[in-house]
């Protein structure tokens, strides 16, 4: 028999009525879960949506969101594969549907060989507790984070990969997020572990079918134990009228590394905040591509978090602005005490297309070690005239030299994604949006 | 090759041109006849590197006398792309990278453009590796720079020769090679130097822009010619390469600065 736990009402107006629109969530098996809601609860009612006056939403103005209401879907589309099959990968063997944040089996083909994990977190609850309660929600933090706290008062289901020891896969594991209805709300989960030794590819991609006024709130855990290999493609292509707005939080340990292409094309306004946390001897590879026009607005904040020696990271994040959209990057790099021969780059490059584009880039070093190798940058500009001349002079005209050259810019970015198609899809995507607004 | 008769590619009479208000070229007259091969000498800041951009149509540099016919055209009234069309080529200094955009990919665009322009097929993905390829042997390139994006990571001497593959695939009517010496070592100048001498023809000519009689050696110019504060102010046969070689530029200036004070004594008479 299960019960209910009734949703507490926060103060906070507008979150109230998210909650206030949600249904009742049974209880989940696990107690772990049940505690997280409360904990995410409690926060709820301290914690108020961010404005323009919090240093970290400075130039990300949210207003537009809070004008609009929200509720979770309250019954699943009933999608065929017909319906999605353009969304699916070539490449990818294995996939976890979600339509509107209801996960979809029909349209999944979740596999378990060699005790590979790959489900979503009911049909896995029981027989892997142990894994689930070890990680789901430590490495999320929703203390001071509202949109992760309203994820994790909400969760309910999620997608759950636990790689095993030693076990390398080879066809990447694509986990789509299809949004459907207008007006809806949903709060994707994802909890991944790549056990020590272990690899895996992970595609986390959100799409539409329609171009309507959603809202999604994504919270992703990754988790990488010793000397494992973790490569996240992670593709925002939600409509342009919805809002988007993510938290991710990557734990890396010993000698372990993690490599992510993080590509935002869609939203009227999408944030994404990615946390990475590296141990002894770790590395990591974040690059980003923002590719927006019209009045959208993309926003990335990373942190990458050097807390012990010989760590590495590398960092290359580009805009490409359109219309009279803006782009915001806050990249944090952190190099506590003791993390010695820290060895860290960070570029951040920006096109503007037009005169009313706007980017606002911060690139932030903190160093708290004494022996590291930091260098950080950041460029915003239009078109270098010698890279536009050079193609001039090859008999390239002034228009296809510059849509090739903003086409090269974001290209730069795609061709880190180590899936064949993919990368194709999207090398078209640069393509046709770079040649449109040229 | 000096060829009797032949006809006029390139004639700039009293050029002068400016970079940010500042005059680099005062008054510079230069033919070029088909089947000739041209070296432009001189000391660092004598306008070698400007002249060589101004007839490819660098935006960055004015021109505020003169006139350049490239096969009885005006010069300059034709944009860089036309130019290239038409069948100027220059060989850069120190060639772009391209991030993002595949070598093959990029020398098929600019192959194809300059074809539709004549008047010819263009080639597909497949035909155009064949093509390549042979090409590419002319200048002993390995085949996995196609695959690699524009110059990007290419050392300087690679560049060098990826822009003498685009000086083979375009076969331009002047090719203007700006510096294309610097930063090779001696096989590579080698190597480089025969892939230019192969594509020379009575119907095309070249323009070498040089520091070193070294590629002189390699690459036999019909005429050289001195630059000197924005002007050429001397020209001769390939013997004045080996002269400047071991004797430097000074005394070309000075004789140049006696000549003129002659002329204008005379025209005071």
């Amino acid at each position: 028999m299960s019960t209910v736990t009734s949703i507490r009402r926060p103060a906070a107006g507008y979150l109230e009525t998210l909650l206030a629109g949600q249904p009742q969530l049974p209880t989940s098996p696990l107690p772990r879960i049940n505690k997280l809601r409360a904990e995410a609860l409690n926060r709820l009612e301290v914690l108020s949506l961010p404005t323009t006056r919090d240093e970290e939403w400075r130039f990300t103005d949210i207003s537009p969101l809070t004008k609009l209401s929200f509720a979770p879907a309250l019954s699943a589309t009933h999608l065929e594969t017909a319906d999605v099959a353009h969304f699916y990968i070539e490449e990818a063997t294995t996939r976890l549907v979600f339509v509107d944040g209801i996960y979809a089996p029909q349209l999944s083909s979740a596999a378990s060989d060699s005790g590979v994990v790959m489900s979503n977190l009911p049909t896995v609850l029981a027989t892997y507790a142990a894994a689930i309660e070890a990680h789901l929600g430590r490495h999320a933090a929703f203390h001071d984070n509202v949109f992760a706290a309203l994820n994790t008062a909400l969760l309910q289901d999620a997608a759950v990969i636990v790689v095993p020891r030693n076990v390398a896969l080879a066809a990447p594991v694509h986990l789509l997020f299809i949004a459907t209805q207008k007006e809806v709300a949903s709060y994707p989960r994802c909890l991944v572990v790549a056990e020590s030794g272990s690899s895996v590819t992970l595609i986390e991609d959100y799409v539409a079918l329609q171009d309507e006024t959603y809202f999604t709130n994504p919270v992703t855990e990754i988790v990488l134990a010793d000397n494992a290999r973790v490569n996240h493609i992670r593709v925002q292509r939600d409509s342009g009228k919805a809002f988007h707005i993510a938290n991710c939080a990557v734990s890396i340990g010993r000698s372990s590394n993690y490599q992510s292409v993080s590509v935002a094309l869609g939203a009227r306004i999408s944030r994404y905040n990615l946390n990475v946390l590296l141990a002894e001897g770790a590395e990591c590879a974040v690059d980003g591509l923002a590719l927006i026009t019209d009045r959208q607005l993309a926003d990335t904040h990373t942190c990458i978090d050097h807390t012990q020696p010989h760590g590495v990271s590398r960092q290359l994040h580009k805009c490409i602005v359109g219309g009279s959209a803006q782009a915001v990057f806050n990249g944090k790099i952190m190099v506590r005490q003791g993390a010695q021969r820290t060895d860290s780059i960070q570029s951040s490059r920006n096109l503007l297309l037009t005169g009313k584009a706007r980017v606002d880039t911060k690139p932030q070093l903190e160093i708290f070690a004494d022996d590291v190798k930091c260098a950080h940058g950041a460029t915003i500009g239009q078109l270098d005239s010698e890279e536009v001349f050079y193609l001039n002079s090859r008999g390239l005209s002034d228009s296809v030299a510059r849509n090739l050259l903003t086409y090269a810019f974001g290209a730069e970015i795609i061709e880190r994604i180590p899936v064949a198609s993919l990368k194709r899809q999207l090398e078209q995507t640069v393509l046709e949006q770079t040649s449109s607004q040229l | 090759m000096i060829v009797q008769d032949s006809k006029i590619i390139l004639e700039v009479r009293g050029l002068c041109a400016s970079v940010n208000g500042v005059e680099i070229l005062k008054g510079l007259d230069f033919t070029v006849k088909s089947g000739e091969v041209h070296a432009i000498m001189g000391p660092n800041g004598s306008g070698k590197s400007t002249f060589a951009k101004v007839l490819a149509g660098h935006t960055a540099y004015e021109v505020t006398a003169g006139t350049a016919l490239f096969e009885g055209k005006n010069l300059f009234e034709l944009a860089p792309e036309a130019r290239a069309l038409a069948g100027v080529f220059l060989a850069f200094q120190y060639p772009i990278e391209v991030p993002g955009v595949a070598n093959n990919q990029f020398l098929r665009l600019t192959y194809n453009t300059i074809q539709v322009q004549r008047g010819k097929e263009e080639l597909d993905p497949l035909e155009f590796d064949d093509f390549v390829r042979e090409k590419m042997k002319l200048l002993e390139m390995s085949p996995d720079f196609l695959d690699r994006n524009v110059n990007e990571g290419f050392s300087g001497g690679e560049k060098k020769r990826n822009e003498i593959l685009q000086m083979a695939l375009l076969e331009p009517r002047l090719a203007i090679l700006d510096e294309t010496d610097s930063g090779l070592d001696i096989d590579a100048l080698k190597i480089v130097s025969q892939g230019i001498n192969q594509l020379t023809n009575k119907d095309n000519a070249i323009v070498l822009v040089t520091h070193y009689q070294r590629l002189l050696n390699y690459i036999v110019p019909d005429f050289v010619h001195v630059m000197e504060a924005g002007r050429i102010i001397k020209t001769g046969g390939k013997e004045l390469a080996l002269e400047l070689e071991t004797r430097g530029y000074d005394w070309v200036a000075a004789e140049y600065q006696a000549a003129s004070e002659t002329r204008v004594a005379e025209g005071a008479v």
